[in-house]
């Protein structure tokens, strides 16, 4: 079968793969890129697990195929913290003990940044239905709700 | 148990693990890829009850790219006889559900596997596959099963337990009965007696991560495995069982594991996987897509539970009985003998009678959920209770505290409870501000009450003290929710060195002692304990170090705060020594430092936890809204507090979802009509609201700081909570889960 070639940008570096048509994004992430920190919980758009930033919009990358990301611009778990110093929010999921087995939380994280990003001081009714796209099976979402919530506070300069 | 003030148990620090768990650097199951490594897929039956004629691989074999084929023949025969039965395993059923052999049972079971260099080519083999199936008639509910013309499942089932003994074969794999006393004398001694039916449905665990393995084989006829499982030893075990290998020719590390809650806790694909390696000569990787996790792993028991229970006006219970049904999926082993042997156990009662009877239908095998078995059992129970409590005009939280078991009862299913904090949930519940707030139009208010035992069993663990005084701890079990923390936190308070300085370590097969898996709610009880003695072994070689620095008697020399100290009157001739000098100087004392520990840990502590739940019920669409829930639970003691209220917030949620809106629905073939997360609803955030909790600390007399399980005791009581509080805010009594709102509109429109 003809590969795509496909161009793009993942985290501020540019990256460069060739891949079939029908291929997702988290496939080429995870198996290509070895960007293994964005997880497959569903594979159908309905966990959140995969979530990753297409040019400033959050997306399932479960749900993208390979070569509609020529061009444009990724940011994925792995972009989230600078180096080793952790995003407000990854310290916030950890202060509140906001993760148990801890493979929802990539996506959760990115998914907050996007919330973060386009509303600085969400109420606890619009953080709950932002996140409604992100499946937790073991925290119940209590400890997770409070940590975004604090991270915005912080990010806010009131924390 | 020492009063003395804990300085790290009890405290909440970041968990070792989680920088990399918040960074995305943590390897999960389908993290692994190794050099030359194949994909491999599994084909699974279209049908729910077929026999298997043939099946031709030919083709598939033949494509570019795949590399091994494999049916149930490439397998050993299925272990029988003697060693095939350990506890509730059958390792027979096991390796015929690991690889159908005569028949398909469920829709789903796995019939073949491929491994092919990449997971599209696998694919495309599953379809080339050729299988002739005599298709049968599905068995799909209990009511089917247990028709006297049923078809059968499984030719040589004969109803242990039954009598007489059936002639032929059945859909029964067990009848059990217990209890004591008489029943009719007790009921005809009470003044008011309510007798109920209950059903809930099949539902699945739910884990965020799908199965995933990798599987090399070795030239000498070795083999390793990679897995997200709750238990590498158990992997071990079931997969040498299964492949007649000797379990130390196999390696098993656990990878970081994205949930289980008992799901886990056997082998699917590990074996598979390790049997295309084989044949392949190349590692191969098995990853389940969520449609396979659904209608080939977990789930849990749909059940149909009777009881009756009999009270004078008082209160007090005269007498309870109960007739338990419970699906085991494809081959026997459902939980109705914990359900059984919770159903009443909250509760002193002189006359109880139960009978359960263990069921095969045509869906998976049933896997350990949560509290096995006890959640519809309690369902029922307390349903019973709720209602006894309104035709009482009681306060149904005093009902509870007129009955609740103490210590020294004996509980229904036998034992002597020894102490614990059931009562003192219930006057933590009293006395919550949640459980007089004010409701408002279209809302209630239900409250129940779960019992769950906490298992022990086998733990290792070493404690390894580094040159710098710093601390490694290893155990066999693996991490689901903060328990490497939980370890690092008890070694802190024995060693008097500080959390961080402790590295928690999840060992390999070949790195720990045996250990049990994670399960039961055993780990920060039994491998604790485990640790706490491997410390204590630590310390004891510290002194003798120090005696033999000071030259006095071992019993000179006292261990206090992280330091040796010198007492008996040498303390003036010696300065304290800290854990790093002695670490330091260990090369010249007598070499390395070390503690090590292994045991079976028994009295693990019952575990009882009281629910509030408040619902707002929408009568023009049935959508029940939780609005408010409060956990109270006695945990023994809270090594680390925020994830103990974790397990009881994440408990609850799961059991909300049960009770409100999951189920597995199938056609009349037998065929899952809802095999994903959008068709299988499980509680979103924007579902529930915060989940409070209350710790009550009633301590284990039997662990060092009192533990007692947590983990599963908070599925128990939110199925009967939940209905409770749709009752006080419809008038209608749900005793079928879920209450979904096509349900609740039906029921009010009645
Ligand atoms: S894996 Fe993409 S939403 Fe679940
Ligand atoms: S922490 Fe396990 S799924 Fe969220």
């Amino acid at each position: 079968m003809a590969k795509t070639h496909v161009i793009t940008e993942v985290n501020g570096e540019e990256a460069e793969f060739l891949c079939e048509p029908g291929q997702t994004l988290l496939e080429t992430l995870r198996d290509e890129l070895n960007l293994t920190g964005t997880k497959e919980g569903c594979g159908t758009g309905d966990c959140g697990a995969c979530s990753v930033m297409l040019d400033g919009r959050l997306v399932c990358s479960c749900l993208v195929l390979s070569p509609e990301v020529d061009g444009r611009k990724l940011e994925t778990i792995e972009g989230v913290a600078d180096g080793e110093k952790l995003h407000p929010i990854q310290q916030k999921f950890l202060e509140h003990a906001a993760l148990q087995c801890g493979v929802c939380t990539p996506g959760f994280v990115v998914a907050t940044k996007a919330l973060l990003e386009k509303n600085p001081d969400p109420t606890e009714e619009e953080t709950r239905y932002w996140l409604a796209g992100n499946l937790c099976r073991c925290t119940g979402y209590d400890k997770i709700i409070r940590a975004v919530l604090d991270a915005a506070a912080e990010l806010r300069g009131e924390a | 148990m020492s009063e003395k003030k804990l300085k790290y148990v009890g405290t909440r620090p970041i968990r070792h693990d989680g920088v990399d768990k918040v960074l995305g650097k943590a390897n999960f199951g389908a993290d692994l890829n190794l050099p030359g490594m194949l994909h491999g897929k599994i084909l699974r039956s279209p049908h729910a009850h077929a026999k298997i004629i043939s099946i031709n691989t030919a083709k598939a074999e033949a494509l570019d790219g795949v590399l091994a084929v494999i049916t149930g023949d490439d397998f050993p025969p299925p272990p029988s006889g003697k060693g095939s039965v350990e506890g509730p395993q059958d390792f027979g059923d096991m390796a015929r559900n690991v690889m159908a052999r005569e028949k398909a049972l469920y829709t789903g079971h796995a019939i073949a596997a491929v491994a092919a260099t990449t997971t599209r080519i696998a694919e495309i083999a599953l379809k080339a596959i050729e299988v002739e199936y005599e298709v049968l008639e599905p068995v799909m509910t209990l009511e089917r099963a247990l028709a006297p013309d049923a078809p059968i499942l499984h030719e040589e089932m004969r109803a242990k337990g039954e009598e007489p003994l059936p002639e032929g074969p059945t859909n029964v794999a067990t009848r059990t009965v217990m209890g004591f006393g008489d029943v009719d004398e007790g009921f005809s001694s009470a003044d008011v007696v309510v007798e109920r039916e209950f059903t809930t449905e099949t539902v699945h665990q739910g884990y965020i991560e799908p199965h995933a393995v990798v599987a090399r084989s070795i030239s000498d006829g070795r083999a390793e495995v990679y897995c997200c499982t709750q238990g590498q030893f158990m992997v071990r075990k079931y997969c040498s069982k299964v492949l007649d290998m000797d379990p130390t020719q196999i390696k098993v590390t656990a990878s970081e594991i994205g949930g289980g809650f008992g799901g886990k806790t056997v082998v699917y694909a590990e074996p598979v996987s390790i049997v295309l390696a084989r044949k392949s000569g190349r590692p191969v990787k098995i990853v389940m897509s969520r449609e396979e996790v659904f209608i080939a792993t977990g789930p849990t028991s749909g059940s149909h539970i009777r009881v009756k229970i009999g009270v004078k006006n008082d209160g007090t219970i005269t007498a309870a009985d109960a007739t338990l049904n419970y699906e085991a999926g494809a081959f026997k082993g459902s939980p109705v003998m914990a359900g059984m042997m919770t159903i009443f156990s909250p509760y002193r009662m002189d006359h109880v009678r139960i009978e359960g009877f263990d069921v095969v239908v045509n869906k998976p095998k049933v896997a350990a959920y949560r509290a096995p078995g006890a959640p519809m059992a309690a369902f029922a129970t307390e349903g019973v209770m709720d209602e006894l409590a309104s035709q009482l005009g009681m306060d149904p939280v005093d009902l509870r505290l007129v009955n609740a078991v103490k210590e020294g009862d004996t509980a229904a299913y036998g034992p002597k409870f020894k102490v614990h904090g059931f009562i003192d949930t219930l006057q933590a519940v009293k006395n919550h501000p949640h459980y007089k707030a004010p409701l408002g139009p279209n809302q209630g208010r239900g409250i129940a009450c779960g019992f769950w035992f906490n298992a022990g069993m086998q733990s290792s663990a070493n404690v390894i003290l580094n040159e710098d005084g710093n601390a490694t701890v290893v155990t066999g079990n693996p991490d689901i929710g903060g328990s490497r923390t939980s370890m690092a936190l008890m070694a802190a308070e024995e060693l008097g060195i500080p959390v961080d300085k402790i590295r928690p370590v999840v060992a390999d097969t070949e790195s720990v002692g045996y250990s049990d898996l994670t399960g039961g709610s055993r780990v920060t009880f039994a491998t604790g304990m485990a640790v706490v003695e491997a410390a204590k072994d630590v310390v004891r070689q510290l002194r003798e170090r120090a005696a033999q620095t000071w030259d006095v008697s071992v019993d000179d020399v006292e261990w206090r705060d992280g330091h040796a100290v010198a007492m008996n009157g040498h303390a003036d001739d010696h300065e304290p020594l800290s854990v790093a000098a002695l670490a330091g100087s260990a090369a010249k004392t007598g070499g390395p430092i070390s503690g090590r520990a292994s045991l079976n840990a028994r009295g693990p502590g019952p575990g009882f936890a009281t629910h509030i739940c408040d619902v707002e019920v929408d009568k023009e669409t049935g959508r029940v809204s939780v609005l408010r829930y409060t956990a109270v639970q006695d945990v023994g003691r809270a090594i680390h507090p925020s994830y103990v209220e974790g397990q009881m917030q994440g408990g609850a949620v799961q059991g909300i979802g049960w009770a409100l809106n999951e189920a597995y629905m199938y056609d009349e073939k037998g065929k899952l009509q809802n095999p994903s997360f959008l068709d299988y609803r499980m509680p979103v955030a924007s579902d529930m609201p915060m989940i409070d909790t209350v710790i009550v600390e009633v301590p284990n007399p039997t662990h060092p700081y009192g533990v007692r399980g947590v983990g599963e005791t908070p599925i128990v009581p939110p199925l009967p909570a939940v209905a409770h509080a749709v009752n006080q805010a419809t008038g209608v009594r749900f005793r079928s889960l879920p209450i979904s709102p096509p349900r609740v509109l039906a029921a009010l429109d009645d």
